[in-house]
């Protein structure tokens, strides 16, 4: 299969995502294998996943139903609760305003953001000059790879009162902290401008694979640009684009880094999204079990779009 | 625009998509086509303009002596912040324990994953698609949700503090990602190649030691970068799991940096982060480069 260029090199690995025809597709040996025979050589990745991956996961359910606590009568003495936690949970106006943050979040620069942005990049760039490509193509994922904390600080350092934009626009007469009035648009294009690279990368792989005589028949029979990319583009890249809303949702639902730099979830409460306030429930406030129960619920909404992701493409793959 | 001079100011040099008919007066696509190259540029220049930016801020600050946030006048450029940051205790040390926790936890998803891929890509049994799949599931959940009952399990066994905890902590995150990619690498390996290492009465640890793993360097490499590079961007894990200065990775000693020192030095603070940042853009180049190659094993079996 081509892969036509250096960051198509990459797409083209990570557009494939999990491509599910692994786990069927292999090279099996003998049948009636001793268990020790591949229990062994999977052992240490077991007991390694095992106590400090799944472990946590499973403690964390009972912590769950306990008052457990860092300070206090909490700390040394766990007491059974029951469902408290989970009660509290759901009559906690921080918590529900939390998780709508947490969806502002996530369709705004993930799903809207990113995924928008890094297809129009995609599909602008084809056919264009390579070397101007290139370079915007070395722009953006630098972006990308960077270090999360140094992302948040180059963003923090343009929108804080005195930044980068503050100092242009004063020329004009306005000066504001964007970081305190408009959290929330702050983090959003923050996040759009580091992840962008990801969606782009998946897409250009994609667009790479779509036949261009299938392109110029569609040309030929008429159809303008935006049928071509309704109804011919849009359908071929399927796969790459379910993949890609999948991979981003999960990415960005449990982002802390970006936001805890840039505005530590403030002013007040009104950039805090759930990751931030299972940080300040747990590790500031000490409430180390409600922390958890909102870490569990978390967790859940993770599991479920896991799960969506795995039966979409396994469903497409029976296509 | 009217037709005509549409017609005439088609760019002599545009690429072959424009149909071109007798001699160039006929232009099938053109007058559009070349309003929608030049609007698709000036698209692509608003979009570089916004990504070129804040990194342009960090390169400017680094290189200004005395830099409040984004003065406007950078034209005194000098490396007095680097040369004041480039000292034992600020950069080296929490550089040297980026790199011992990133690599420690590179090494031993790399070793511990190709032993596990090997069962996974090579034997039938029951228990392979249910744990492929937990693989799968598992690299969705969100982290930041696992780190405080992992916090708390920490305490509970005076682990909080400890590096080879932490590095043991980062290695199980990795782990699935590493196992899946590495599973995948190893199903590119023939089994042809290890049939005549069996037949001489080779070991499952001979052929994946002699065979497998040589044949399958360059995906090992791209496990191993891969780790090293996420494990050095991380922030959150030993921000929360560690506590002793001398202990501390790069990225929270930036972080302490910036949130403790009163006053800002902003400069120095950038010279840092792009200090900081290097190793993981040499370290994508590198990874760019064995992924543009071909995993192609077909040169090693016979036609």
């Amino acid at each position: 299969m081509a892969k036509p260029s250096l960051t198509g090199g990459l797409g083209w690995h990570l557009g494939k995502g999990f491509d599910l025809a692994l786990i069927s597709a292999a090279a099996p040996r003998r049948r009636n294998l001793p268990v020790w025979r591949w229990l062994g050589p999977l052992s240490p990745a077991l007991a390694i996943m095992g106590l400090f991956f799944a472990g946590p996961i499973i403690y964390s359910v009972y912590i769950a139903f306990t008052n457990k606590a860092l300070t206090g009568a909490g700390a040394l003495h766990p007491k059974w609760v029951g469902l408290a936690n989970y009660k509290q949970l759901f009559s906690d106006p921080l918590f529900v305003h939390s998780l709508e943050l947490t969806l502002i979040f996530v369709v705004g620069s993930a799903i809207i953001g990113q995924n928008t942005l890094g297809f129009l990049i995609a599909l602008l760039e084809r056919g264009k000059n390579s070397v101007v490509t290139a370079t915007l193509n070395a722009v953006i994922i630098s972006a990308w790879v960077m270090p999360e904390l140094v992302a948040a600080f180059c963003w923090y350092a343009y929108l804080y009162q005195g930044g980068t934009l503050d100092s242009f626009l004063h020329h004009m007469g306005l000066s504001e902290d964007w970081l305190y009035t408009t959290p929330m648009l702050a983090i959003v294009i923050a996040n759009v401008w580091r992840g962008t690279a990801f969606s782009m990368l998946v897409y250009s792989a994609g667009l790479s694979e779509v036949p261009t005589d299938l392109l110029e028949c569609a040309k030929v029979d008429g159809a303008g640009q935006i049928a071509l990319l309704r109804r011919v583009i849009i359908p071929l890249l399927r796969r790459s684009i379910v993949t890609n809303l999948m991979l981003i949702t999960l990415q960005t639902l449990g982002d802390f880094t970006l936001i805890f730099i840039m505005t530590a979830g403030g002013p007040g409460e009104a950039s805090q999204t759930t990751p931030l306030y299972i940080y300040q429930q747990a590790l500031q406030l000490y409430d180390i079990s409600y922390g958890t129960a909102i870490s569990i619920v978390l967790l859940i909404i993770g599991a479920l779009f896991s799960l969506i992701y795995i039966k979409l493409i396994k469903v497409e793959e029976q296509v | 625009m009217s037709a005509i001079s549409a017609t005439n100011t088609v760019h002599p040099d545009a690429p072959a998509q424009s149909t071109t008919v007798a001699g160039g007066r006929f232009h099938i696509t053109s007058p559009r086509a070349t309003m929608a190259k030049i609007s698709a540029y000036g698209v692509l220049a608003l979009v570089a303009v916004f990504f070129i930016t804040p990194l342009l801020w960090l390169v400017l600050a680094s290189l200004e002596p005395q830099a409040a946030v984004g003065s406007a006048t950078p034209l005194a450029l000098s490396f007095s912040n680097y040369a004041k940051i480039l000292n034992w205790s600020e950069t080296f040390l929490p550089l040297i324990n980026s790199a011992i926790q990133s690599g420690a936890t590179a090494a031993i998803t790399v070793v511990v994953s190709l032993f596990a891929a090997y069962p996974l890509s090579r034997y039938q049994m029951r228990f392979r698609r249910p744990f492929l799949y937990a693989i799968v599931f598992s690299t969705g959940l969100p982290l930041t949700a696992v780190l405080v009952p992992v916090y708390a399990m920490f305490a509970r066994f005076d682990l909080v503090d400890n590096v080879p905890a932490v590095i043991l902590f980062m290695t199980a995150t990795s782990l699935p990602f590493g196992i899946w990619l590495m599973k995948g690498f190893m199903d590119g390996v023939p089994l042809d190649l290890e049939q005549a290492a069996w037949v001489d009465g080779a070991s499952w640890v001979d052929s994946l030691r002699r065979i497998v793993a040589p044949l399958m360097m360059p995906g090992i490499a791209v496990i191993a970068i891969f780790t090293f590079a996420a494990q050095w961007g991380n922030f959150y894990v030993p921000f929360i799991l560690l506590s002793s200065t001398n202990k501390l990775p790069a990225s929270v000693a930036i972080y302490q940096f910036f949130s403790f020192e009163g006053g800002i030095e902003y400069g120095q603070l950038a010279a840092f982060a792009i200090i900081y940042t290097l190793p993981t853009v040499g370290l994508w180049l590198v990874l760019s480069r064995f992924l543009r190659g071909k995993f192609n094993f077909a040169g090693a079996v016979k036609g």
